[in-house]
């Protein structure tokens, strides 16, 4: 489904990525943890194909086409509506006319957005962009999600709707790749996690029965470790 | 090739009605254009020189740099939400992308172009009507090349800390010929003599046409890769 060899990658002197290598199959969701500058984006970013490694390879399953991403910015276009940008965004994934009508109103009623649905982006609050962010990132229905500190920016509320949101698509056979600095935020959705300092994996294995107190002292002992 | 004019259509159409919604690069464009023209209209001197003789330079200059302006913006609506990744993820060709900023940013000279020679013939009094079809002609020619130029640095310099500076910097040394041959060939037609006394000048500009669009094209995934 999603897989990465040997990954290395540079910016300068600064080593971003070093030697990682992982598979993740359908319906699994991996959670990366690491303090800020650990490569998590970079990493991202490659899995995506936005960025060339250095070494190594990186693919899945279905392309381009598979992927659904959601960065630290929203990726929509200020001035037009949500609508507008999920109708731009389904439409240079080939989405066809009408399972687009249905998706965008399964996605905005989902999402909460069926309310703002006309109204330009750049008039909306940064939880509600991010939720219009989310949407757009799944509009194409996309067999492998790549997420990128998703809870940024979402109240409690939402944030527990992400999530269940998640735990539904990877129960429908979704792979999920997330990043994120904050251990309490990700544990619930990883049926594998990772800690990830200086560009590489210190720890990757599934998650198991750990809960967010245990991973975070895994999490500090791997970090003090490597 | 459907799918490459399709997707070329679609971040076309987007970009222009990103640009119809907020009017940015639009508005500047047809102030400054009006502004040029009313300031060589009264810092000229008729007697002096012939309207006719001068007529020509000031309304390619006036073109060139009003251009710049909507070249500017071609790529600036992209990395406000960083929309760009999602588009260099999204399963269309580089081409297509291509394509369709320069496509929206003819379609953006087109009305500057239109706006400017209405605004020409009431200032300077010349019959362009009487060599509309040739002149229409020249325009395009003279046009399309330049901006593939233009939409190519623009997509550049966009992550550069000068690009508002840099672009025209990087564009005038390729804008002089199309420039030097679309005033030769204005210059001929406001005379009242035929384009067949202007075909050395419109081979150029054709040419410059053909190699500069096919040269762009085979080098912008260059520009946009990390």
């Amino acid at each position: 489904m999603l897989w990465a060899r040997e990954l290395t990658h540079a910016f300068g002197a600064i080593r971003a990525l070093d030697g990682i290598s992982f598979t993740l199959e359908r319906g699994r969701t991996l959670v990366i943890f690491g303090p800020n500058g650990a490569g998590k984006t970079t990493l991202l970013r490659v899995l995506a194909g936005l960025v060339r490694p250095m070494r190594g390879s990186a693919g899945v399953e279905g392309g381009r086409r598979a992927i659904g991403w959601i960065g630290h910015q929203s990726q929509l276009y200020g001035h037009l509506t949500i609508r507008e940008n999920l109708q731009f965004w389904g439409s240079l994934y080939d989405v066809l006319a009408r399972d687009l009508e249905r998706r965008q109103g399964e996605l905005l009623s989902r999402l909460g957005l069926e309310a703002r649905a006309g109204q330009q982006v750049r008039t909306l609050s940064r939880g509600e962009t991010q939720r219009a962010a989310i949407a757009r990132a799944l509009v194409h229905d996309p067999a492998v999600l790549l997420l990128d500190e998703p809870f940024t920016g979402l109240d409690r509320l939402a944030a527990e709707e992400l999530g269940a949101l998640l735990g539904e698509l990877a129960a429908r056979g979704r792979a999920t790749v997330l990043v994120t600095h904050d251990v309490k935020e990700g544990t619930d959705l990883a049926s594998d996690v990772a800690f990830m300092r200086a560009g590489r994996f210190v720890e990757f294995g599934p998650r198991g029965t750990r809960d967010a107190a245990a991973l975070t002292t895994a999490y500090r002992e791997a970090l003090r470790g490597a | 090739m459907r799918e490459l004019m399709r997707h070329t259509w679609l971040i076309a159409r987007k970009d222009l009605q990103l640009e119809f919604r907020s009017r940015t690069a639009l508005a500047s464009a047809f102030v400054f254009t009006a502004l040029v023209l009313v300031i060589f209209e009264y810092g000229r001197d008729p007697t002096a020189v012939p309207t006719i003789d001068l007529a020509p330079s000031i309304l390619w200059v006036t073109f060139s740099f009003a251009a710049m302006l909507g070249l500017n913006r071609a790529f600036q609506a992209e990395l406000e939400n960083q929309a760009l990744d999602g588009l260099l993820l999204a399963p269309i060709s580089r081409t297509s992308l291509f394509w369709g900023k320069l496509t929206a940013n003819l379609v953006f000279v087109a009305l500057v172009q239109v706006v400017g020679v209405l605004l020409f013939i009431l200032f300077f009094n010349v019959p362009v009507w009487r060599v509309w079809l040739p002149f229409l002609l020249v325009c395009a020619l003279a046009t399309i090349g330049f901006i593939a130029v233009g939409t190519l640095f623009s997509a550049m310099v966009v992550r550069t800390r000068f690009a508002e500076l840099m672009l025209p910097v990087l564009l005038l040394p390729f804008l002089l010929p199309p420039l030097i041959a679309a005033v030769a060939i204005t210059v001929k037609l406001f005379a009242g003599r035929p384009l067949s006394e202007s075909a050395g000048w419109l081979r150029l500009l054709a040419g410059y046409d053909l190699a500069f669009v096919s040269l762009t094209t085979l080098l912008f995934p260059a520009t946009v890769t990390e």
